[in-house]
């Protein structure tokens, strides 16, 4: 079993939910990502999804827009990424960190290349936003075969029809995103997530992941009662784009206990 | 399978095009993709989209023999294929008014589109006005701020535009920001795509929009001169005028296409925006194709005087085309582009685009290594009335 689905069966045991922060990697600066990464953990993350920075991120609202421009400001690319998670690696081999990005850092490195030095770095799933399942013959056999997990979005524009075929090609876990519109929209309405929730785990036996709106305990407690996990980033990388100068971990480090907070307060009334 | 019949069906010219996007707009282009196969199907809506280019666009376009100019570059016959001449000047309204009846069709009420120079823009806003729909416009902060004219044509039609600060500032991030707003407004909002690329069923469809040039001139060609021509040259942006009049002409060997890249300041400068000629293969707004990027996968900056050329990637189906050496890509200076600009003003009366007038330059490379007898066929893409600050400004001439 992959370390995420030990992650997600060792929470299941104590009646936990998993949360998810997301950092760019490289934002504020390229020496940053491994200690926020170990403040990640250390206020309660189960799994970090550490953003690879491209110059074209279609899929995300202006904040994470920004840290990615502030990351290749900083000069980090694909291979700077998997070097900080080769470092961390050497003081926690235990939480999972899942790469989210897009699809050409990795096309231009080669998917085999690319998912042999992944997994040597210690990474242990890879979002790839603008690979669709239909296009992902080739990756995601190439990314399972390396021991890598896959792992795919569904939306609230996904018909029931497509989450088996999303399902078989996914591995890990599943990341709804439980709004249109890109990263860091606003509005998050937990009922209509629900239901479609109940909908995708007809089809699907991994955890699903929820994300998109969640910004603060309260938000976060109402999607771990849905969810098997709560993804988190806009909301944190606004508070690394905010903190003054050398606030940055402690400000983050304290936003995420807070979310875990909200997080473990949904298990506990369950 | 021949060259004509691609893409297939999930939109893949060889190993390039395809649908690269995130989940959320994976539904929205099936529904595209259902529903464009049944209006290309639907005779009532062929006809009707044959009517507005006759009657409200003015086609067909003439083939104009641009002899002055031929005799001046010594050489072949130059024949100029005129998409300056229809409504909104440029071969961009083509294809709106095809996307523009497919929203209707839809019952889709506000459409989105992306700008560079202003032209697509330009005829998005014109067919929403014309068809009673709400239309908003992306376009990069920099192209607005050197294509004011066309922002205030499309104002004046009724569009909003939004200038574009992220990024380069330039086309490609108004496409991805076109993209974010399609995303968020998914269910009322038909994205009107501007050249034949983005994610499978655009490039097919917009090439399908524009092939009408290539179709007028397999006709008029043999009517003027009593053949086809041996080369046809169009300038490549993200290629819709080029593959509207390259695409017909794929089955007829004798016939050289050369598409024209913007060589921008030199390709041995590094700041131009010729994927085609000096990119590799990799993946951006939804597809796969040659295109413009560092060695990390990062896509660069480009640098051409044409801002409707200005873009890092190109089409899909050109890159196909490439591959399979049924096309030639070459690549054109700014410097020539002006130089050409200047020729067709004082030789033909015909004031270019800036985009077209590197398709004319290319001629003038051409024209002189070819006999007196033979013929090359030129797309002139759009007229220059746009562009006349621009040429003004590198002149050093204050209007």
């Amino acid at each position: 079993m992959s370390r995420i689905g030990q992650t997600f069966t060792a929470l299941k045991a104590q009646n936990k939910k998993a949360l998810i922060p997301f950092i760019t990697a490289g934002d504020p600066g390229k020496g940053m990502t491994v200690p926020l990464m170990h403040a990640l953990v250390e206020a309660g993350a189960d799994i970090i999804e550490l953003g690879v920075p491209f110059s074209d991120p279609m899929a995300d609202g202006p904040v994470i827009q920004r840290a990615s421009e502030r990351a290749l400001a900083n000069k980090v690319g694909l291979k700077d990424v998997l070097t900080m998670t080769a470092e961390f690696r050497k003081t926690n081999t235990t939480t999972p960190v899942v790469l989210m990005g897009y699809a050409n850092p990795v096309e231009h490195m080669g998917y085999e290349t690319f998912a042999q030095a992944a997994k040597a770095a210690g990474v242990d799933g890879v979002l790839t936003v603008d690979i669709p399942p239909e296009e992902s013959a080739g990756v995601s056999d190439v990314f399972k075969a390396a021991g890598l997990d896959p792992i795919f979005l569904l939306s609230p524009t996904t018909p029931e029809s497509r989450v088996e075929q999303v399902a078989a090609a996914a591995g890990g876990f599943i990341y709804y995103v439980s709004l249109k519109g890109v990263t860091g929209s606003a509005n998050l309405d937990t009922e209509e997530v629900a239901n479609k929730l109940a909908m995708v785990r007809r089809h699907c036996s991994l955890p699903v992941g929820v994300g998109f709106g969640i910004r603060d305990a309260a938000t976060a407690e109402a999607v771990a009662r849905i969810a098997d996990a709560v993804v988190v980033g806009s909301r944190i990388v606004n508070e690394i784009e905010t903190a003054p100068e050398g606030e940055c971990v402690n400000r983050v480090k304290h936003l995420v206990a807070e979310l875990r907070r909200g997080v473990d307060a949904a298990s506990k009334q369950a | 399978m021949k060259l004509t019949d691609l893409p297939d069906s999930r939109g893949h010219f060889g190993p390039y095009g395809g649908i690269f996007v995130a989940e959320t707009l994976m539904a929205a282009l099936e529904e595209l993709r259902v529903e464009y196969d049944r209006a290309r199907n639907d005779p009532a809506f062929m006809a009707e989209f044959e009517y507005e280019l006759k009657h409200y666009v003015g086609r067909p376009s003439p083939v104009y023999h641009a002899k002055r100019l031929s005799e001046q570059y010594g050489g072949a016959q130059i024949y100029l294929k005129r998409e300056d001449l229809n409504h909104t000047g440029a071969h961009k309204i083509n294809n709106t008014i095809g996307q523009a009846l497919l929203a209707r069709r839809m019952g889709k009420k506000r459409v989105i589109a992306e700008t560079g120079a202003g032209q697509h823009g330009v005829a998005s806003a014109t067919v929403a006005a014309r068809y009673g729909m709400e239309c908003v416009v992306y376009m990069g902060a920099e192209d607005v701020a050197r294509q004011s004219p066309n922002v205030f044509r499309m104002k004046l039609l009724g569009a909003t535009v939004v200038p574009v600060s992220s990024g380069s500032k330039t086309l490609k991030d108004a496409l991805n920001e076109a993209m974010r707003d399609w995303v968020t407004n998914v269910e009322s909002t038909f994205y009107i795509l501007g050249t034949a690329a983005g994610p499978h069923p655009y490039p097919m469809l917009v090439r399908d929009f524009q092939c009408v040039i290539g179709r007028e001139c397999l006709t008029q060609m043999p009517e003027l001169t009593g053949r086809q021509p041996d080369a046809v040259i169009a300038c490549v942006g993200g290629g819709s005028n080029a593959i509207g009049i390259f695409h017909p002409y794929i089955p007829y060997d004798g016939v050289r296409l050369i598409g024209v890249e913007a060589g921008g300041s030199g390709i041995a400068s590094g700041k131009h925006a010729a994927p085609l000629s000096a990119g590799t293969p990799g993946i951006l707004h939804g597809f796969r194709s040659y295109l413009m990027q560092d060695e990390n996968g990062q896509i660069i900056e480009t640098h051409s005087v044409s801002a409707g050329l200005d873009y890092p990637g190109v089409g899909p189906e050109h890159s196909y085309l490439k591959d399979a050496g049924r096309a030639e890509y070459v690549a054109i200076n700014d410097d020539e582009a002006l130089a050409a600009f200047h020729d067709l003003c004082r030789l033909e009366g015909i004031i270019p685009a800036l985009e077209s007038s590197h398709a004319v330059a290319h001629a003038k490379k051409l024209a002189p290594t070819l006999k007196k007898d033979q013929i090359i066929l030129v797309n002139l893409s759009g007229r220059g009335d746009k562009d006349i600050n621009t040429v003004a400004k590198v002149s050093g001439i204050t209007l």
